[in-house]
């Protein structure tokens, strides 16, 4: 197990180097760093003098990948590549391009990030999993044509359209919230709550459907049709084989986006004003703060790759046929 | 001439997925084992309403993507003929009155006010507050007090229009039935009569009124709505000319092939997959952007420029989504190179390139037909989120998402500004709902495992 694991880790390696020469060759390579002080300070007359000073400040004044006039080993570690691609590695961000810390910012952003997306996962998995086997329960009925029609639906209807009717409807008309903002403790509860809701909501068509599909298929085999023939009441099928032989396919969709919750939701965070990493990262593309994208995707990329290798080790506590070798 | 025509990268690209799609049907009416599928998935009645919606849309679309600039009046100074700067389409042309019929700021559908106060000087000279005339909504009125009669005697006759329109392509059923009498032509009639219904009497109140308002520049909010259409169906469809070849080359290759070549290209996709993937498409957007800006004397016009970052866009989106087709034809791929026709091809010495070409695609082809039509709805509903976020389409470019952009503040307002957002969002739901449910009808219709499989899953693919 231990050497399983620790294999898995060897092999996120390479694909972080990937992720890092991608990001560079997009952020470095397409455009000059010339392009982008031009682009930061803004006027479209901005001299080269002006320019050189604020690649100075920022440390896009080296050489892209070798710098031949450094001695010794600094040929390697004086560079753009090194300053800003490779530091990533040691969880070193450096500082956005208005000043601020960047590991620092993380630190206090995630928890607001955490404190949305952790009961939005926790509560949309419950009901999707309980609607779809309620569907998968009722299946070729009635109830089941129109729980499909209606997941269709609302998973046909955008993310934005549940934002905006729900911020209107609930915190504007009913009074019931604050439209937006943010506090800490418990008194973050109200701000929260509303947000949490519409995210569980604008989940629940697709996800509820997933999982009746899932279902479906796994009631399709012979150890149901075996386990029905012995006399066993429906529920028990639902229940205690189906659903636990279900938990396969189900792990292998939600383990992997659990780190993920780390990075906040977009769109949640930025109509809401909740501030954290999801917000953070909207307002750096919006501002163009290319440190704090690149960071950004550094992290995003580490946390997939750890939730790929959480999948991996929670086959093997669901399935015992699944052995890590 | 009276114009030159002017073909963008994007209408080119069009223009030839439809000319594909016709070669391809063209194909499948010749080769029974091709159109089987599609026969079975046009039997269910809910594809059959959500493919005459969709070609509602495409109309719309494919209107809006014959670009021309018009002529100007001659000169004497010079002969040769010079054109105006602007380029419309087909569509702004049919649409002319709504294009040029600009208010000043918002105003409710078919209101003959506006929506805000405005002060005015009373022909005594005094100062009113009030909510002036509009320019065009219901300016051919001669009181405001024949209002209701006027929008009435208009539906009706736009209605009389449709209905004109309607009937005499009821004589088409007989002979359709005729040849396939399986498909459910009456429910396509049927959802054809709806939509003209709808059509008929907005176009008749657009000639007088702004059918759904008008937006905060005073720019009417149906056709921004139409105008929507077009950048949904290219993001929608170019999307999956990047997707596809991509996809579905490097996953039956990696599959077929194995070894080296299926670690190199697993790698590729597993470290474009843990890229976030609105980080990855903000990166690419965020430098393009740069870049578009660094060499202004590469695109001349505004639609030029809007035009290649649309395209752009597109490309970019399709090389954050290849993925899951690469992997799903891969798995698919593994199994059929063990498959006794693949080997006995290889006993023949046929080479890999076609064995490749005329053994696997082939057998793979209803995985990429099932999964494109799949990812058209995600890729609609991405660029609205996108757009939000500011890495979407050029902000001069129409699009759903920019009409939302533009129209998030309006429900904070006092008294509600609702008709942007609900249009939007009404054609948005309308086509991304067509999209799915033809999504799940041609599933149903590919899907080889619902034909033969277990009795629970047969019992529920209505």
């Amino acid at each position: 197990m231990l050497a399983y694991i620790l294999r898995r880790t060897l092999y996120a390696i390479p694909i972080l180097i990937g992720v890092n020469l991608i990001t560079f060759a997009l952020f470095f390579v397409v455009n000059t760093p010339d392009d982008m002080a031009r682009m930061q300070l803004g006027a479209k007359r901005v001299t080269q003098a002006e320019i050189e000073r604020w690649k100075a400040a920022h440390g896009y004044d080296k050489p892209m990948l070798w710098n031949a006039r450094a001695a010794g080993s600094e040929k390697l570690t004086q560079t753009v590549f090194f300053r800003k691609s490779v530091r990533l590695f040691a969880f070193d961000f450096g500082a956005s391009e208005d000043g601020r810390n960047i590991a620092a910012e993380i630190r206090t952003r995630m928890w607001p990030s955490l404190a949305l997306a952790i009961p939005v996962f926790v509560v949309g998995l419950a009901l999707n999993i309980s609607f779809a086997l309620a569907m998968a329960f009722f299946r070729a009925t009635y109830l089941d044509f129109w729980g499909v029609v209606l997941c269709v639906v609302m998973m046909s209807i955008s993310t934005l359209f549940y934002i905006i009717a729900g911020q209107y409807l609930v915190a504007k008309l009913w009074d019931l919230v604050p439209i937006s903002g943010y506090n800490t403790g418990l008194h973050a509860i109200k701000f929260l709550i509303l947000p949490a809701a519409i995210g569980v909501a604008s989940g629940v068509g697709a996800g509820s459907r997933w999982y009746r599909t899932l279902f479906l298929e796994e009631m399709g085999k012979d150890y149901v049709r075996t386990a029905r023939a012995k006399g066993l009441s429906e529920g028990v099928v639902m229940f205690r084989h189906v659903l636990k032989n279900a938990m396969i396919p189900i792990l292998t969709g939600v383990v992997v986006v659990i780190p993920l919750l780390f990075m906040g939701s977009l769109l949640m965070e930025s109509f809401f004003g909740i501030p954290g990493l999801g917000s953070y990262t909207i307002d750096a593309i919006q501002s163009q703060d290319f440190a704090v994208v690149r960071s950004m995707v550094f992290i995003g990329s580490l946390l997939y790759i750890l939730g790929l290798l959480l999948t991996d080790i929670s086959y093997t506590l669901v399935d015992p046929r699944v052995r890590l070798e | 001439m009276p114009f030159t025509p002017v073909i963008l990268w994007t209408d080119s690209l069009l223009w030839l997925l439809v000319a594909a799609t016709g070669a391809y049907l063209w194909l499948c009416a010749r080769r029974p084992h091709l159109a089987a599928p599609w026969l079975r998935v046009a039997r269910s009645r809910a594809a059959m309403v959500s493919l005459t919606l969709l070609a509602g849309y495409g109309a719309i679309g494919l209107a809006d993507s014959l670009h021309f600039r018009v002529a100007l009046p001659a000169t004497a100074a010079s002969d040769a003929p010079a054109y105006s700067p602007q380029v419309l389409s087909l569509l702004d042309l049919a649409l002319s009155h709504l294009r040029r019929s600009e208010e000043t700021t918002y105003s409710a559908p078919l209101a003959t006010r506006l929506f805000t106060l405005e002060e005015t000087r009373l022909p005594d000279g005094r100062l009113a507050r009030e909510y002036p005339r509009l320019r065009y909504g219901g300016a051919g009125l001669a009181s405001e007090a024949g209002w209701g009669a006027d929008v009435a005697r208009r539906s009706l006759a736009g209605l009389a229009g449709a209905a004109l329109l309607w009937l005499p392509l009821g004589a088409l059923l007989w002979p359709l039935r005729r040849r396939a009498p399986q498909i459910p032509w009456g429910t396509a009639y049927a959802t054809l009569g709806a939509m003209l219904a709808l059509a008929g009497p907005a176009f008749a109140l657009s000639l007088g009124y702004h059918v759904l308002g008008t937006d905060t520049v005073g720019q009417d909010v149906l056709y921004l709505s139409l105008k929507s259409v077009r950048t949904s169906l290219v993001i929608g469809s170019l999307t999956t000319m990047v997707m596809l070849p991509l996809g579905a080359m490097l996953g039956v290759t990696a599959g077929y092939f194995r070894g080296w070549v299926d670690d190199l290209i697993q790698y590729l996709y597993t470290t474009l997959n843990s890229i976030p993937a609105v980080l990855l498409i903000a990166a690419f957007v965020l430098m393009m952007q740069v870049y578009i800006d660094g060499h202004p004397q590469l695109f001349p016009t505004t639609a030029q420029r809007a035009d290649v970052r649309l395209l752009l866009l597109c490309v970019i989106l399709g090389v954050t989504s290849w993925t899951s087709l690469a992997r799903l034809l891969r798995g698919e791929a593994l199994k059929l190179a063990e498959l006794e026709y693949v080997q006995a091809a290889h006993a023949l010495s046929v080479s890999h390139l076609r064995i490749l070409t005329r053994h696997l695609l082939p057998n793979v082809a209803h995985i990429i037909i099932i999964s494109l039509v799949l990812d058209f709805s995600g890729l609609v509903l991405a660029e609205v989120v996108l757009s939000y976020v500011g890495v979407g389409v050029d902000p001069s470019t129409v699009s759903f998402g920019t009409m939302i952009n533009a129209a998030r503040l309006e429900m904070a307002r006092e008294p509600v500004v609702w008709w942007s957002l609900s249009s939007a969002f009404g054609f948005l739901l309308v086509l991304v709902l067509a999209a799915n449910l033809l999504a799940d009808a041609v599933r149903d219709g590919f899907d080889p495992r619902v034909r033969v499989g277990p009795a629970a899953l047969q019992g529920t693919a209505r």
